[in-house]
């Protein structure tokens, strides 16, 4: 009972908020409402029984990108008043609702092979037993902080300013 | 009616499919990099989703889901580096004006 209340009212919420950030014209106000469907995404997991990743999301998407995201926002000031959707509108809606269609035809159809065991919780302890153990997902991790390396080098080398 | 894979999925797919129309349709770099940011949230629900339904023991969904995140926060700090020396350089970061790649 308890999670079918949070389910929808986490459901309204991300669908909410996210044609709010589709068709909000202030780009400000569309990353704020960004951070409340991010919020809203940590409670799905919590209904999923997620409890590590919910928290993560909070830490990651929450604390960090949303942040990139308005810093970004504020360096590019003065283009953020007015954002009018360019023509391709009409067909990426028709795509955008015919692969709804699909997707939703395609999950409603199939026999997906429910276990009737409980989820595990809490998920931290085996979730880190299975990322780190010795034929878990260790190559996986170390060449995630090599991408994550990478990437934060690429950034620095892109923005700084070019002196001659 | 208790909520079952079926209406998280769903969730997912409406999600992904917002997602996707305002990539397309924005013009906005911004706003275009947090709609893919969108589009990932929902591909996670649906992963998580599996994972706690389909083999609630073995967590492996959670564990995929924890790479999305990685290469989501990679893919914003690239994303938004090349934003702002776009901006740094033609002073506007409006993808239709930007097209000097376009053929």
């Amino acid at each position: 009972m308890g999670q079918t209340v949070a389910f929808w009212i986490m459901a309204v919420v991300i669908v909410g908020t996210a044609l709010a950030v589709v068709f909000l014209r202030n780009v400000f106000r569309a990353a704020l409402t960004l951070i409340l469907c991010f919020i809203a995404v940590a409670g799905i997991y919590i209904t999923l029984s997620a409890d590590f990743l919910a928290a993560v999301q909070i830490l990651v998407y929450v604390g960090a990108i949303s942040v990139l995201i308005i810093l970004a926002i504020m360096m590019t000031r003065g283009i953020q008043k007015g954002d009018p959707a360019n023509k391709l509108q009409i067909p990426a809606a028709i795509v955008a609702a015919v692969l709804l269609g699909i997707l939703v035809y395609a999950v409603t159809s199939t026999p997906w092979g429910i276990s009737s065991q409980p989820p595990l919780t809490p998920t931290t302890e085996p979730l880190a037993a299975k990322l780190f153990s010795e034929n878990g997902y260790i190559l996986p991790v170390l060449t995630g902080a090599t991408l994550l390396l990478a990437a934060i080098l690429g950034a620095i080398v892109i923005t700084r300013e070019n002196h001659k | 009616m208790t909520i079952g894979l079926t209406h998280y999925l769903v969730l997912s797919a409406v999600l992904f499919c917002i997602g996707l129309y305002g990539a397309l349709t924005r013009r906005n770099a911004v706003i275009i990099l947090m709609c893919i940011e969108l589009m990932l949230n929902a591909v996670n629900i649906s992963l998580i989703a599996f994972s706690s339904y389909v083999v609630p023991q073995l967590l492996t969904g959670q564990v995929f889901a924890i790479f999305v995140m990685v290469v989501a926060a990679a893919e914003v700090a690239v994303g938004l580096a090349i934003v702002l020396a776009m901006f740094r350089h033609f002073k506007d970061i409006d993808i239709n004006n930007i097209n000097l790649l376009k053929w």
